[in-house]
């Protein structure tokens, strides 16, 4: 008996080395080296040097408005790609022609083929003088700006991330019992309140892992700022990209990137406690 | 009679599983092994297929790959092309925005370029950090130091001792879109002033601190080089007013200037001779209150991976032949007397790229301390987060 409990013993442990070490080496560890870093100095030439100050997060203050944007971005984001997503998905999972279904839910993946950096240089051009602009001066509208506008990276955000979105809320309507939506409108219930009374309730898991999902990578967003926000809409990611490549800050770029990290895991609490209580007594199946 | 492919093969299986123990055991050399066998002409065949062999081949000293690091529009596409078509070396080109960009990524290591293009003041610095090796001229045949013009070119040189060597010089400007924008611009001052105005949402400001500091120093009356704190806390109030009326902060500037998307941006000689040369419109002028005067170098980081190619590519752009073709596409005036020589008279009478002496005494060689001042740093990182 005692054997046997130590062989699976073992063999959890085989199965589970690879993700422990993997996690240790990439993750833990260099969280570790950035708490060190963020109680640093930086060195005259840039980089790190070893000291022991709170400096570094009594200067955070002065990324304020890095974090306001994306702490609102982020979020806003997220909810405009739950607006656009939420009504591909129930059409995937509930209208479409279950024959075509397939190919519908690959074309939403297929973006994803290509690269976003070459999507988002695409937007540019279309948002830029040539593109939409060009078009509207030939209706007699003049001089619109769309690029680098706080706009132009929502767009962008909603664009590039809204795949992450409509799957798994695709996933959680078509695993919906149809049963209950029968049940539904042999009790009397309109279409509209067995969509809000029984379709929205039971999709809602989908919907908190699409938000979370989306948020989260949205946290750490550089790109699409950078690209359609023209370096002017700044998100953290920025900041700490310029902490680390531009003024070789180390000590500051790890306070901050420390704090992104306590501000995510927050954040996570309070969706995945909203969530739970929302779905009732549910386990959500998020990350 | 048709033959069987074997027969065309350059050496049988068995013949190559003998070359090849002899070669593992030492009796032949490496240079025999890859003749007999074919694999050395096979090799540097596929070399030229950048992307095949990423490592470094057998075949030649010179590798398969090497790296350079650089700015954008700043070379000939065809000179790099014919580099690789002579040498089998495919060359990666990575552009940057700022030099600090660029010591940032050295400071971290790892960067894997053979090459890269650093400004004048910023050598003396990766000197002191080790970064960079003093240079074996004798690999640099094409070399000359005496045709060189050491007003421009003597900060390549630190103790004595050449650690890099001239690509160009150039001064920072402005770059206004004349058909857009009417009001003067002749100075910095003018500049931010126009900035807030007429090209409200169409100014771009470079996403580096030497330059954007360095001009809103210039334009409130200050040196392009200042690190007094004072000084630099009236820029910063300068460039955090101007900013909301900014179209990027972006040091690749030349799309949205031809897109006219943006109608006036800080700008680099070869810059300014490239958008003017396509597009008329579009005045390259320098600050009559001040800027910058620089000279671009070419260095070899001390972490390159392939030196050998390094310094090939070095020596080949070193050729007044091959330098004068890159002169010619890229707009910034050279150096190199032997080079001045060569070019046509279009380019060495173009008042954006040789402008006159008068023009030029306002203008500042940026200085080293500026590459590490924290202030400065930390200025362009509030400003760009604000």
């Amino acid at each position: 008996m005692r054997a046997m409990n130590r062989k699976r013993n073992l063999a959890t442990a085989a199965l589970v080395a690879p993700a422990a070490a993997w996690l240790a080496v990439f993750l833990v560890l260099p969280f570790i080296a950035m708490l060190v870093f963020a109680f640093g100095e930086r060195a005259p030439e840039g980089g790190y040097q070893p000291a022991f100050t709170f400096a570094q997060f009594a200067n955070l203050p002065t990324r304020a408005t890095a974090f306001w944007n994306t702490l609102m971005l982020a979020p806003a984001g997220a909810l405009l790609c739950l607006l656009v997503a939420y009504p591909t998905a129930y059409y995937l999972a509930v209208k479409a022609n279950p024959r075509y279904r397939l190919i519908l839910v690959s074309l939403v993946v297929v973006p994803f083929w290509t690269s976003l950096l070459v999507r988002t240089y695409a937007w540019m051009y279309i948002l830029g003088s040539r593109g939409i602009p060009n078009l509207l001066s030939m209706i007699g509208i003049e001089d619109v700006r769309l690029l680098n506008t706080p706009g132009a990276v929502l767009l962008g955000i909603v664009y590039g991330y809204l795949p992450l979105m409509i799957m798994p809320i695709y996933v959680s309507l078509e695993r919906l019992d149809r049963r209950l939506l029968e049940a539904s409108a042999d009790l009397g219930a309109k279409p509209v309140s067995t969509f809000f009374g029984v379709t929205l309730p039971l999709s809602l898991p989908g919907v908190m892992t699409g938000v979370a999902l989306v948020t989260i990578l949205l946290l750490g967003e550089y790109l699409i700022p950078q690209l359609l926000g023209g370096g002017k809409v700044f998100f953290i990611g920025n900041a700490l990209v310029d902490l680390f490549l531009q003024s070789r800050n180390w000590p500051f770029g790890s306070a901050i990137a420390v704090t992104l990290v306590a501000v995510v895991v927050v954040v996570l609490m309070l969706a995945m406690r909203i969530a739970w209580k929302i779905a009732g007594t549910r386990q959500v199946d998020l990350v | 009679m048709t033959k069987w492919y074997r027969e065309n093969a350059p050496i049988t299986a068995v013949k190559l599983a003998d070359e090849l123990m002899r070669l593992k055991r030492g009796s032949v050399t490496r240079r025999h092994f890859l003749g007999v066998t074919g694999l050395g002409l096979a090799t540097a065949v596929l070399a030229r297929q950048p992307g095949l062999f990423n490592s470094t081949a057998f075949a030649g000293d010179l590798g398969s790959q090497m790296s350079i690091a650089t700015w954008p529009n700043y070379h000939d596409p065809a000179t790099f092309e014919a580099f690789t078509a002579a040498t089998g070396v495919a060359v990666e080109v990575n552009v940057f925005g700022s030099n600090e960009e660029m010591l940032a990524k050295l400071q971290a290591g790892g960067t894997g370029w053979d090459l890269f293009v650093p400004t004048n003041y910023t050598i003396s610095t990766y000197v002191k950090l080790g970064l960079i090796d003093e240079l074996d001229l004798s690999q640099l045949s094409n070399y000359d130091p005496s045709t060189q013009n050491a007003r421009f070119t003597h900060e390549g040189m630190v103790d004595g001792k050449t650690y890099a060597v001239p690509k160009n010089w150039g001064t920072t400007g402005i770059a206004v879109n004349s058909s857009k924008i009417k009001a003067p611009v002749s100075s910095w001052k003018d500049f931010f002033e126009v900035a807030m105005t007429e090209a409200d949402g169409r100014t771009m400001v470079h996403d580096y601190q030497l330059t954007t500091i360095g001009n809103a120093l210039v334009s409130l009356g200050y040196s392009f080089n200042s690190i007094k704190p004072d000084e630099l806390a009236k820029a910063e109030e300068l460039l955090l007013r101007v900013k909301p009326h900014l179209y990027a902060i972006n040091s690749d500037y030349q799309p949205a200037m031809r897109a006219t998307d943006a109608w006036m941006t800080m700008c680099w000689t070869n810059d300014g001779a490239q958008l003017n040369r396509d597009m008329p419109e579009i005045a390259y002028v320098l600050g009559k209150d001040g800027g910058e005067i620089w000279t671009d170098f070419y260095a070899i980081p001390k972490s390159a991976a392939n030196k050998p190619a390094g310094y090939a590519l070095l020596n080949y752009l070193m050729a007044p032949q091959n330098a004068v073709k890159e002169h010619i596409a890229n707009g910034a005036p050279t150096t190199d007397s032997r080079v001045l020589k060569l070019l046509p008279e279009e380019v060495t009478s173009n008042k954006i790229v040789y402008p006159d002496e008068a023009s030029l005494r306002p203008l500042e060689f940026g200085a080293a301390v500026t590459l590490t001042d924290p202030g400065r740093a930390e200025l362009m990182a509030r400003f760009k987060a604000a």
